[in-house]
């Protein structure tokens, strides 16, 4: 995944040189800024079943076998067959450790209806043993697990306690880094005998509490001398892995915000968003009332970074994966090749299973492992089911976090009660970058699906809203018409667009026939201006005969008068007066 | 029969002898000739230690039958120890 920016996730920063070895336990080594005091002994206290043994064994193996150093495990509880079964199931092959030298484990049991006593004694057997299973493998590691229970078996406290100081002591001078586990019976105390005094250097608590029925496990770290670490109380998860502890306060605010952008898989809503999409690594939230679609945007976006080639990772608290695959499928979103392919993979479980520190280690360690480029968490609220709207808030907080540093880019949907569209839950909102606001409008008897931007930092979006459609081959987006009512969907819509076509085709058959009335008319005018200059033309000659007529037959009566006028010797003026005459005045 | 019990011990250590010799003068005086006190140093045969499942020294294992019966300390107390070693009524 060449996307993904594999940063390395910070650490706090140390200010001295305290050496550290590492544990090896996700998680731990990064609150503790690189795991637990080397050469010095470290208290892990907690009650019964909290993960003491688990915790110590952990520390033994991981060291044996990623950063080559062997170890001793001196059991004064279990038995080693016991113990061996015990981290089976976490995946630890105990007895190959110990057949390969990487490991010595030793039981010691006394039983104090065997022993009786008489007089002064010390422990030195018990330090022998010791001593001798370190030489057989050469350890730098010793685990001692549950140590106090010398004190039940053991006569004379005194000297236990005595022994037990001495013990640390020695430990420390051979330069052992150690865990000494401790039960712890009373909330007040951190171990029965109170053999803390004698740990000055490290000592964690581990807690295992039920709070509605739900069971979580924490970790923190009480005291740790000469170096900084995280004060929280961190959860932590036993799976098949063995411990890991989930980080908080290691994640900062320092991730990239790259400026590429991944399509959401609806061309249409990737031009709401400026044209382009989402950017890479940013945290999308589809929010809505039930049925409005959000886990079919998750899908799109999957489906389209899956087309990409990238992988993509599905938290799916609602519904099993087969469920959402043969969903899709009936809205044109086949995402089972993806699934075949290796590309996409499903998480499912209820939340309800193990409680949100669960949940959120889940996710961390699925991330971790399948390093996808697109997380899809469906849906958060489901998470509220399990846990206060504070804890869901802050776990999402670290989720996020999370994500961004690692450059993935995620969708989470959420339900919204129908009423309080925008109160997201959980208040999850002000943590992401997008958010895609999912609602039902009801209009004319129907409910219709409609989807709009509400922000999206760092972009130009579309402040419109868009209906959209599940069709059979795909989601798709249609504007949306704005009426008295509001926004129109679904078959107003249509009513509303067939009402614009007649208009449409009324308008447009009036400009035709105005169009046709007025080629009529000009065919009028033209046949007219053709009549008319007919008419002119006829008239025009006429006149024109009459003139050429008239002319001719004046100058013969002048001729003729000319005559007369000469034969009778009249006066030419009176004649000129009076015209032509028509009669002769005088015969 | 002869006693054989086990004393474990981590070198000459002020305790160890003194157990030694609370040992040795009890079973003169119960069991004079009857018995085998065995001495064994854990500091130069640390494995058996495992074995008897020792941590206490000095321990002394009294391996004449079972249950295994371990009595730790340095012996003062010679009544505690001839209960604990079941001698009283063979004294």
């Amino acid at each position: 995944m060449k996307h993904i920016a594999q940063k390395k996730i910070s650490n706090p920063p140390t200010f001295n040189t305290l050496p550290k070895a590492a544990t090896g336990i996700q998680g731990l080594d990064e609150i503790t800024g690189g795991g637990l005091p080397r050469g010095r002994s470290t208290l892990v206290s907690g009650g019964a079943g909290s993960g003491k043994t688990l915790f110590g064994l952990e520390f033994l193996v991981r060291g044996a076998t990623q950063f080559g150093e062997t170890g001793v495990f001196i059991s004064f509880e279990e038995s080693i067959p016991d113990l061996a079964k015990n981290v089976a199931s976490l995946g630890f092959d105990l007895d190959r450790l110990v057949a390969e030298k990487k490991l010595f484990v030793d039981h010691v049991s006394i039983t104090r209806s065997e022993l009786g006593e008489t007089g002064e004694y010390d422990l030195e057997g018990l330090f022998i043993r010791i001593a001798d299973a370190i030489e057989r493998v050469g350890a730098r590691r010793v685990v001692l697990d549950t140590l106090e229970t010398l004190f039940g078996e053991l006569p004379s406290p005194g000297i236990v306690r005595a022994e037990i100081r001495r013990l640390f002591d020695w430990l420390k001078q051979k330069g052992l880094t150690s865990i000494i586990t401790a039960e712890r019976d009373q909330p007040d105390k951190l171990t029965k005998h109170g053999i803390e005094e004698f740990v000055s250097d490290c000592v964690i608590l581990l807690d295992h509490r039920i709070r509605e029925e739900i069971s979580t496990r924490r970790l923190r770290i009480i005291k740790y001398r000469g170096s900084t670490h995280g004060t929280n109380e961190y959860p932590f998860l036993i799976d098949d892995q063995g411990i890991s502890v989930l980080p908080i306060s290691s994640l900062g605010l320092d991730h990239d915000a790259p400026d590429e952008r991944v399509s959401s898989g609806i061309s249409r809503l990737d031009g709401m968003l400026g044209g382009k999409g989402f950017y890479r690594g940013s945290s999308i939230l589809a929010s809505g009332t039930a049925g409005t679609g959000k886990t079919t945007i998750a899908a799109c976006f999957v489906d389209a970074a899956c087309r990409r080639g990238e992988r993509a990772l599905f938290f799916a608290f609602e519904e099993s994966p087969q469920q959402i695959l043969r969903n899709m499928r009936s809205i044109g979103i086949d995402l089972e090749p993806w699934v075949k392919k290796g590309l996409l993979q499903f998480h499912a479980a209820r939340p309800t299973y193990g409680g949100i520190e669960q949940v959120l280690l889940l996710t961390h360690k699925g991330i971790t492992s399948f390093k996808p480029s697109v997380v899809v968490v469906d849906p958060v609220t489901n998470l509220l089911m399990v846990s206060t709207q504070n804890e869901v808030r802050s776990m999402l907080t670290r989720l996020v976090d999370f994500l961004k540093t690692q450059g993935i880019t995620s969708i989470f949907t959420s339900l919204t009660a129908a009423g309080s569209l925008e109160a997201s839950e959980a208040d999850v909102s002000s943590l992401m970058d997008t958010w895609l606001l999912l609602k039902n409008i009801e209009v004319g008897g129907e409910r219709n699906r409609a989807l709009y931007v509400l922000k999206s930092r760092g972009m130009e979006h579309s402040n419109q809203i868009r209906e959209f459609v599940l069709t059979d081959d795909g989601l798709r987006l249609l504007d949306v018409y704005l009426g008295a009512e509001g926004v129109l969907t679904g078959s107003a819509r249509v009513s509303q667009e067939m009402r614009e076509k007649a208009v449409a085709t009324f308008r447009s058959q009036e400009l035709e026939t105005q169009r046709r009335e007025l080629e009529r008319k000009r065919r009028i005018f033209e046949a007219r201006m053709v009549m008319l200059r007919a008419e002119f033309e006829a008239e025009e000659e006429i006149i024109h005969q009459t003139i050429t007529e008239s002319e001719l037959l004046g100058e013969e009566v002048m001729q003729d008068r000319g005559q007369m006028v000469l034969s009778r010797q009249a006066d030419t003026s009176s004649y000129k007066k009076e015209g032509r005459a028509k009669t002769a005045p005088v015969r | 029969m002869v006693w054989n019990p086990r004393l474990n011990v981590a070198g000459q250590t002020p305790k160890s002898v003194r157990a030694f010799d609370n040992l040795k003068a009890m079973y003169e005086e119960h069991l004079k000739g009857r018995y085998q006190i065995e001495v064994i140093d854990l500091r130069e045969n640390p494995q058996l230690a495992r074995g008897d499942r020792i941590i206490a020294i000095p321990t002394l294992v009294r391996r004449l039958s079972l249950p295994l019966r371990t009595i730790v300390g340095d012996l003062s107390n010679s009544i505690l120890l001839l209960v604990g070693m079941d001698l009283r009524k063979v004294g």
